[in-house]
């Protein structure tokens, strides 16, 4: 499925719970094929904006279409399109990995005829060859992450829905996910959501960032990075240097908008630039106040640094 | 009608995938068989009838029966499985009725294995047969209303114990209504005797199979089945 129109469309979409707001008016759209990261901190709402989506719950205002579906009106075939993981992978433990394949793919309504070839592909995709016979209880987390997705795409569905996909994984594990979500990422429409920048920033196209229930931040991670983040260069100077003059000439170098002293060095905040290396203007700076200069380097925010930013709760958010 | 097909193979299969399934039925028929021998006496009284076994067995099934009801739906919320079910293209009507009947086959299978009991009998004495197949309908059909109360109180909460306890209280009370009728002033008295499923079930167990008494557990039923489907629904409320 290659197509840009809008596979879901969320609008104003708000969650309450007596009086507190879980959601709060998030709009946003998704297109075919497009992989979007659901980030934000615990609690912010990302987990009830999904359970919205797959028809787990019914939003208090606002709407959602997934597939140009009502999610209201066609709640079941809107749960047709729709390979849903939730968080903590819930499975039935009981059961042998083939049978809770089996009974995914005929409550996903699978053809019972095309139901042992898909069992077969999802297996396949998700490296579950080995263990069909044991039960689900018996796995190890990375594998019962690998069921999870397994009965999720059991019956091809356009559109994937993802909980913290790798929540309680170990690094080698979280790598597999990684890439049997991007493998899977290739011809459907994924969301997922996860606290772990990496996986988000390995993964996904697109990132949306919610924060106390509202949504706080959306585009590439190069477009969110580059609005919300800055460009830094840090500078250290050998002892001997006084404080208040460093900051003072530094200062007065075009572009350089603030100058802090931090990390035993000081931190330049830069601005307008338009891609000039303003490193050898500063590095001039240095040379005729005549200090020795022992380490200069660029350090753009990323991802982590926009995130702390952005969700952060009180003067923290003021610094650079 | 797939879909509750899947829902109550799962589900019944669920029951003998671990030891709870065999260990109430078990119970069950070690219960019943206790009461039937050594309480109601019946080799002492030399009767061949299943008199004792009818007047005790509306009562062991408030015990046994939420037992096997408890974790239908109480299991899912906490272990989170709900949500994966109730994801996926199936109706709230398709998991209920499929639990519901899974919950009544497992309740059917241990009364059908007190067929013993009769057939025993029969060695014995010359058993009335008749009363015996109209006393077991009774008695499953008791078990479906059960059941269906049983499933409700599972729907109201995610903790299986207390699931237990409102279904056994709901039972209970019924049952007890039933002993107490003759107690009551007359007033009272048709209208819990209406109520009381013990009632209905001594009529039926008496070979008279009338309509009203199947109306009213089919009511009962329905009604408990609807509740709990409207107590699944209610998170898709605003």
């Amino acid at each position: 499925m290659t197509t840009t129109e809008a596979v879901i469309r969320v609008e104003k979409l708000t969650k309450r719970y007596g009086a507190k707001e879980a959601i709060r008016g998030i709009s946003f759209d998704v297109p075919g094929g497009q992989v979007l990261g659901f980030i934000g901190p615990n609690g912010a709402g990302k987990t009830t904006t999904m359970k919205i989506l797959t028809c787990f719950i019914a939003p208090t205002s606002g709407s959602a279409q997934v597939a140009g579906l009502d999610i209201s009106a066609h709640s079941l075939e809107v749960r047709r399109k729709i390979g849903y993981l939730p968080e903590d992978t819930p499975l039935y433990h009981d059961l042998t990995v083939l049978e809770f394949l089996q009974f995914a793919a005929a409550l996903r309504q699978v053809d019972p005829e095309r139901r042992r070839d898909r069992i077969r592909s999802a297996s396949d995709v998700c490296g579950l060859g080995g263990v069909m016979a044991q039960r689900v209880g018996e796995l190890s987390k990375g594998y019962r992450q690998r069921v999870g997705l397994a009965q999720a795409l059991i019956h091809d569905p356009p559109i994937l829905i993802l909980d913290e996909p790798t929540s309680g994984l170990d690094p080698n594990q979280i790598v597999e996910i990684r890439e049997l979500i991007k493998e899977i990422g290739r011809e459907k429409t994924v969301i997922l959501s996860s606290h772990i920048l990496p996986i988000v920033e390995a993964t996904c196209g697109r990132i949306i960032l919610i924060h106390r229930g509202e949504l706080i931040a959306d585009g590439t991670i190069d477009d969110v990075v580059r609005e919300h983040g800055e460009e830094r260069v840090f500078l250290r100077l050998a002892d001997g240097a006084p404080a208040e003059q460093v900051l003072d000439r530094l200062g007065g170098v075009e572009h350089v908008k603030g100058c802090r002293a931090a990390d035993d060095g000081y931190l330049l905040a830069l601005e307008g630039r338009d891609g000039d290396d303003l490193r050898a203007d500063i590095h001039g700076c240095v040379k005729d106040n005549g200090w020795t200069l022992l380490m200069l380097e660029s350090r753009s925010t990323g991802l982590e640094d926009v995130f702390r930013k952005l969700t952060a709760q009180g003067p923290e958010a003021d610094q650079m | 009608m797939s879909n509750t097909l899947t829902i109550f193979r799962r589900e019944l299969g669920s029951y003998f995938n671990s030891p709870i399934g065999h260990i109430v039925v078990t119970a069950f028929l070690v219960g019943i068989a206790y009461l039937w021998i050594e309480v109601s006496q019946v080799f002492v009284e030399g009767e061949a009838s299943l008199r004792g076994y009818f007047y005790w067995a509306p009562f062991i099934f408030t015990l046994f029966v939420p037992a096997v009801t408890m974790r239908l739906l109480a299991e899912e919320k906490q272990n989170g499985t709900l949500e994966l079910l109730i994801t996926m293209p199936v109706s709230d009507w398709q998991v209920v009725l499929g639990k519901f009947f899974a919950g009544l086959a497992v309740i059917a299978l241990a009364v059908v294995l007190t067929l013993v009991f009769p057939l025993t009998l029969s060695q014995f004495g010359d058993l009335d047969w008749g009363s015996v197949v109209g006393g077991y309908l009774g008695l499953l059909l008791l078990a479906a209303a059960y059941v269906a109360i049983g499933l409700m109180a599972s729907s109201w909460t995610s903790d299986q114990v207390v699931s237990f306890i409102i279904a056994w209280g709901i039972t209970f009370s019924l049952w007890l209504f039933g002993k107490l009728i003759p107690l009551m002033p007359a007033a009272v008295a048709p209208i819990v005797e209406y109520i009381s499923l013990d009632t209905h079930f001594s009529n039926i167990a008496k070979g008279v199979i009338d309509s009203r008494d199947i109306v009213y557990y089919l009511s009962l039923i329905v009604a408990c089945l609807f509740l709990a489907v409207q107590s699944l629904d209610s998170r898709r409320w605003k």
